[in-house]
């Protein structure tokens, strides 16, 4: 054993004792992509409880008797035209154009707006003909499922328009830019479940 | 790592974070795409087996899903410092733990079920 000589030049440590200067909003991005996956456990539990009990029909209507496969194919489609409409809206607001970010946003808007108008009428159509959600196990999770995602799209419309509002008012600054880039993982996330639901539940109940 | 190291990270993920016009357009062509295909394999039934159908369209879905994340919600290894696609790791496990247990207990439950008599229903 050697002793070592400590000379104050050698053995000099610091320690960030100080709580410091965190930027307006820096983690902003992060927590939200965490609640965007905690959301996902919920979606993953409602696709579990209808992959379990998508089969109990109670003697009453199946997917074939009820689904629609075109206007699902509709519907997919204007969530998928709502998801690039967004993106372009983010790409104007990178290029600071207040306008063409707007009018990107009210596009989308518009197609978030049909994709509610056709899940409304079909989910109108289905409790019309009797397959309301207390007729079978089937319809309870296909309700709570696709409801749920529904519930979701329109709050994020809700958002949306409020953005529209917040970037009239106060234009394109940091924390608006910021709140649309939380709103754009939101939406391009529910697109994401939304090809879970299409696949899951209509293409797979059409060939039970 | 210096303080340096992590303000230049933080540069980083607003600078490095979004797409271009021309990732959107090669997500959606390929949205486009992948969503077509089950589509036409469900409505216009070209295979007979309701099986191969069922895992070709699943194995669409999940390309779609890799697709979007990637094109749509800029996921990559470096944003946040790696922390977003950590967070989606750890959730891609446990959905993959929720859905394939929930379906396996309960395929068991059901067929290890004794079968009952119509006329039970009726006891007393």
């Amino acid at each position: 054993m050697t002793a070592i000589a400590i000379t104050p030049e050698a053995d000099l440590r610091f320690y960030d004792l100080d709580e410091h200067d965190h930027p307006d909003g820096h983690s902003t991005m992060l927590g939200f992509w965490i609640y965007l996956m905690s959301d996902c456990l919920i979606f993953a539990i409602l696709f579990a409880c209808y992959a379990v009990l998508g089969g109990n029909y109670a003697a009453g209507p199946g997917p074939k008797d009820l689904f629609e496969l075109p206007l699902v194919a509709v519907n997919t489609a204007m969530l998928l035209f709502s998801s690039i409409t967004y993106g372009f809206a983010m790409l104007a607001m990178q290029r600071d154009q207040l306008n063409q970010t707007r009018l990107w946003l009210l596009i989308t808007a518009v197609f978030g707006g049909a994709f509610l108008a056709i899940e409304l009428y079909e989910f109108q159509h289905l409790i019309h003909i009797g397959a309301t959600p207390q007729r079978s196990a089937f319809l309870s999770a296909f309700f709570t499922l696709v409801g749920t995602h529904g519930l979701h799209v329109t709050f994020g419309t809700i958002w949306l328009f409020t953005l529209v509002v917040q970037i009239s008012r106060k234009g394109l600054i940091e924390a608006n830019k910021r709140r649309l880039q939380c709103l754009s993982l939101f939406w391009h996330f529910l697109d994401v479940i939304w090809i879970g639901v299409f696949t899951i539940v209509y293409l797979m109940g059409m060939l039970r | 790592m210096s303080a340096h190291e992590q303000t230049a990270g933080h540069h980083d993920d607003h600078g490095g974070n979004h797409g271009s016009l021309r990732d959107y357009l090669i997500g959606f062509g390929l949205s486009v795409v992948l969503t077509a295909i089950p589509f036409w394999l469900v409505m216009a039934r070209p295979l007979a087996s309701p099986g191969v159908t069922a895992a070709l369209i699943l194995g669409f879905a999940l390309v779609q899903m890799v697709v979007h994340m990637i094109y749509f919600l800029h996921m990559n290894g470096k944003a946040e410092g790696g922390w977003t696609l950590t967070a989606l790791i750890f959730t891609i496990i446990l959905v993959v733990i929720m859905m394939t247990g929930s379906l396996w207990v309960m395929y068991h439950l059901n067929t290890n079920m004794m079968p009952m008599p119509p006329d039970m229903s009726q006891m007393p």
